[in-house]
């Protein structure tokens, strides 16, 4: 390629060298280069390979419409793919050309730190040419506050404009005026709401706009036309040939072949002679008009009606074949071939909100109806005035259309568009499926108006029939990593601790996410695996005691003189007859009658309940308090209020316990006859006031402290010191889990999915039988709910004592699994009875043991059923899922 | 992201709201006394008109109340949101 930078053309500062790197290669450029142009002025003709066909392909155009010319930049940030005409040129850029798909290498250099801010505005204008800076100075006049967004570090359209830089400059300087250079829209969404990327040289920021009025001044794009190998480098839009000679001082070609169906094109010849290039000729599809005549008088080779039928040459351009209407062929030699099929607004952005198009004969092309959607208002060349006439061309017509490239980062050809009709394709939807044509990075800004013209005349049918295929936002590739800004790592989400959580991470805790709460997962000691962790912390519960921080569970504070009629009509048992003092467990079901969540009620006085939930369940169930109260019954006098960052909770359990708290120092009477299971006492424990509730996850004596949650460290600690001789052992979620397991009390959300009912779990006994009415109270006598043949919990016992099924296991049938080759066997695929939902390994019952929902299960107990697992059908029996003290005789110590 | 005027807050960005389906879909006054037909109509159906229609939304993220709105299905815009006590709108876009 015969690229360079011409003497007294361009705008870039001379002055000052720009060293750069590409593909290894060192280059200088000029201040005020794009990686592109700086490749161009530096003769680099091939800038990647294209992605599917390895095809040498060059720059094709100048701006973001760019299908070719895909970089991955290393430094001095790391970008996995941009195309280059849209990087601005800095000192130390390195890039490297990419065949159009990046890659991220799994320990990418650093990226731009990024960062995202929101802004309200009236008027924001997208698009900083001519147009959108006279609609943001108008709107600054008003008075309106104003954010102009310009996806170029320059102000004005793709050429040099004076008149524009000192509009922005002025505007730059007026209150509420906010001017956004390298920053481009990346959608338009509902409302004015508007997602801006903004790029400078220390930081990418993502804008959050929201817009009264939002002005897209988006300009136009060109259309190529498609010919014989019209990929080549040297191939180039016209527009953009003359943006890198007026913009850029750089010449893209010694030898130029202008092949156009509009008058625009012949500026472009006019400046590539004027820079010293050799037009060989202006290759017209249409009649000769004015502007030829002019040309021709001026001394140019005009050929009407002819056409660039191929080129020749590989890596570069070298010479075109011109073909005659009567279809005589030319050759002459070229290096460049700028080509222009018209121009048509830039409506990437209208139409992914919404905005409608109409087929403008004059243009040739599409713009936007006057009806945009809300909010929208489109201004300069984005509607398509002031675009040159042109007559439709999308390709020079050939036998073999199969070199005739349309979408050059798909790789896809005229052939291939017209093959996709011929295999009976009528939607340009369609086509873009099975070609591909428009889903590459560059969304098919340069191939999509040629592929509907393509499709249209395939199928016989009037020039713009059918439009260019949807967009859809972002409007041009943006990096998760900007997108992501400051929302990674321990920022990603916020973390919800408990005032005891440093004491955990001193101890060694392993932690698991439930929401946001990091709680312990088991505190393992040094050389344990979490099995044997668990293990210890299990045995030390059933055989001692030990210690659990329970502060995430959920608390509502459910207060005011119809609190109990309220939680009556939220739980399928009775909270208005619990007494003051008491605690009551609780279900909550869906209004399709299945379990939601379970908790239990403190009744504090006669109008305050104290209400816990599951830790995952909190804000749903205070949602849905909210939901009722306010959207049934706004006549009951209920006030709900989260309280569990409010308390903290120490959960002392063992046969040990009542000696644990004993000697914490506590001024309650702790014997069982004084103070039951399923009370609540308030005293002091550890010189703290504490509000002690006998109840028990897992089976053992237990004392829950729940005391203010500035105070709940001092208390675990001193719980900690008090139980030492007892050798007290902290334990984790999953301990609680394997001995509530063993236990049988199941866990909402896993032991149930939304598709349980509380006698699937084998717990009618919480529901009510009288006439009053709970929420899911209908639903439990719907013929599914109440169908004999349900799911129901069971326990499972694998025959193998060490064998952990896995959670999710399927279950079938016993016989089905052992005697599949007896006729009477049922018909494979053999149903599924149901799934494991819970499985552990037992210190208590010396074995493993598991729960599972199978398919009418109560009435399966003493038979067996065949886990399926990775190394094949394991037979376990199905037993009822209480495996632990059924008759409760170890809650009172 | 929908622009959303909670009669409360003013407007707000949607993602402060939760959807809430139907509005104007009453809790029947006694669930025992309707058919198993009827119960579930109203458990599981609801309109799915294209144009104005009518439904929930609460204020998850602002002063939690929750509030009725007329939108249009096809164009999302809404036509008018009102308070649970006050009488709904005409249903014409």
């Amino acid at each position: 390629m015969t690229s360079r930078r011409v003497d007294g053309w361009g705008v870039v500062d001379r002055a000052t060298p720009v060293p750069f790197t590409f593909d290894g290669g060192a280059f200088e450029g000029r201040a005020g280069d794009t990686l592109a142009s700086a490749l161009l002025a530096n003769g680099v003709g091939v800038v990647a390979p294209s992605p599917i066909e390895g095809r040498p392909r060059g720059v094709f155009s100048a701006g973001v419409e760019e299908p070719n010319a895909f970089v991955e930049l290393t430094a001095p940030w790391f970008e996995p793919i941009v195309p280059a005409t849209m990087v601005d040129l800095v000192r130390g850029l390195s890039a490297h050309g990419r065949p159009g798909v990046g890659r991220l290498p799994l320990d990418p250099p650093p990226t731009r730190p990024a960062d995202h801010r929101h802004a309200h505005v009236e008027t924001l204008v997208v698009g900083g040419g001519g147009a959108g800076l006279a609609a943001a100075a108008d709107a600054a006049s008003r008075g309106d506050r104003v954010i102009v967004a310009h996806d170029r570090a320059w102000w004005g359209g793709a050429l040099p404009d004076g008149d524009a830089t000192t509009t922005a400059e002025r505007l730059a300087c007026e209150d509420d005026v906010t001017m956004l250079a390298s920053t481009t829209a990346l959608g338009v969404y509902d409302d004015g709401y508007v997602i801006l990327h903004e790029r400078t040289t220390a930081a990418d920021r993502i804008w959050h706009v929201r817009a009264r009025r939002v002005v897209l001044a988006t300009g136009a794009i060109e259309r190529p036309i498609a010919f014989a190998d019209g990929d080549r480098p040297g191939v180039m839009l016209a527009g953009a040939v003359r943006v890198y000679l007026e913009r850029f001082g750089v010449l893209c070609g010694e030898r130029a072949v202008v092949f156009t169906t509009n008058h625009w094109a012949y500026g472009t010849a006019r400046a590539l002679r004027d820079a010293g290039a050799d037009v060989v000729a202006i290759v017209d599809v249409a009649p000769g008009g004015p502007t030829g005549q002019a040309a021709r008088a001026d001394g140019f080779e005009v050929l009407d009606g002819w056409a660039v039928a191929a080129v020749d040459g590989d890596r570069r351009v070298e010479a075109a074949v011109l073909v005659a209407p009567d279809g005589t062929e030319r050759r002459v030699e070229a290096d460049l071939v700028a080509v222009s099929g018209g121009w048509h607004p830039n409506s990437h952005l209208y139409r992914a909100i919404g905005g409608g198009l109409r087929y403008d004969e004059a243009l040739a092309g599409w713009v936007p109806t006057g009806d945009a959607p809300d909010r929208l208002e489109v201004v300069g060349t984005a509607t398509g005035e002031g675009l040159p006439t042109s007559v439709p061309y999308a390709f020079t017509p050939a036998e073999d259309l199969t070199r005739h490239y349309v979408d050059l980062q798909r790789d896809q050809t005229v052939a291939d568009v017209v093959a996709s009709v011929e295999t009976g394709l009528r939607s340009v939807e369609h086509v873009k499926r099975r070609t591909y044509i428009g889903t590459a990075i560059d969304q098919g800004r340069t191939s999509g108006a040629l592929t509907a013209a393509i499709v249209n005349d395939a199928l016989g049918e009037a020039l713009g029939a059918q439009g260019p295929t949807n967009a859809r936002p972002p409007a041009v590739p943006v990096s998760y990593a900007a997108l992501a800004g400051r929302d990674r790592g321990a920022l990603l989400d916020p973390a919800r601790t408990t005032p005891i959580h440093d004491w955990h991470v001193d101890h060694g805790a392993v932690f698991e996410n439930v929401g946001q709460w990091k709680r312990p997962w088991s505190f393992p000691r040094d050389g344990e695996d979490l099995d044997a962790a668990v293990f210890r912390e299990c045995r030390a519960v059933r055989e001692s005691v030990g210690v659990l921080d329970a502060s995430t569970l959920g608390t509502i504070d459910v207060t005011g003189p119809d609190a109990a009629t309220f939680l009556d009509r939220m739980y399928t048992n009775r909270m208005s007859t619990l007494a003051v003092g008491r605690i009551r467990y609780g279900l909550m079901l869906g209004l399709d009658g299945m379990v939601m969540d379970d908790g239990v009620a403190m009744r504090v006085t006669d109008d305050r309940f104290l209400v816990t939930t599951t830790t995952g369940g909190a804000s749903t169930v205070l949602d849905r308090f909210e939901e009722w109260l306010q959207t049934e019954w706004p006549d009951l006098r209920v006030y709900c209020t989260s309280v569990t960052e409010q308390w903290g909770t120490v959960a002392v359990g063992g046969p040990r316990a009542r000696d644990v708290v004993a000697a914490a120092g506590c001024d309650v009477d702790l014997s069982a006859d004084a103070f039951p299971f399923m009370a609540w006492r308030d005293g002091t424990v550890a010189g703290v006031p504490t509000r002690i509730a006998r109840v028990s996850f897992t089976g053992e004596l237990s004392y829950e402290l729940h005391v203010d949650g500035r105070h709940v460290a001092h208390v675990w600690e001193t719980v900690m010191r008090a139980g030492a001789p007892f050798g007290i052992t902290p334990y984790g979620t999953e301990a609680m889990h394997v001995l509530r397991a063993e236990k049988g009390y199941v866990i909402v959300g896993q032991d149930t999915d939304g598709t349980v009912t509380p006698d699937d779990l084998g717990m009618s006994w919480i529901v009510r039988r009288d006439d009053s009415d709970f929420v899911g109270r209908r639903s439990l006598s719907r013929p599914d709910t109440s169908r004999p043949d349900r799911k129901q919990l069971v326990g499972l016992l694998p025959i193998d004592r060490d064998l952990r099924l896995p959670e999710g296991a399927h279950l079938v049938d016993g016989r089905a699994a052992t005697e599949v080759d007896d006729a009477a066997s049922p018909a494979r695929p053999v149903p599924t009875l149901g799934h494991v939902t819970s499985s552990y390994r037992s210190a208590a019952l010396g074995r493993t043991f598991a729960l599972a929902m199978i398919r009418d299960g109560r009435a399966r107990l003493g038979s067996t059923v065949h886990a399926a697992t990775a190394s094949g059908a394991a037979p376990c029996e199905v037993v009822a899922p209480v495996f632990w003290d059924p008759e409760d005789r170890r809650r009172d110590g | 992201m929908l622009l959303i005027r909670c009669p409360w807050c003013g407007e707000r960005d949607e993602i402060e709201f939760r959807y809430g389906g139907q509005a104007h879909v009453a809790y029947p006054h006694d669930p025992s006394a309707l058919s198993d037909r009827e119960w579930a109509d109203f458990l599981f159906m609801r309109d799915n008109p294209k144009g104005p229609w009518r439904e929930r939304w609460f204020h998850t993220a602002g002063c939690r109340r929750w509030f009725n709105a007329v939108r249009d299905t096809a164009t999302h815009r809404f036509v008018a949101t009102y308070r649970l006590d006050e009488d709904p709108p005409e249903l014409a876009s």
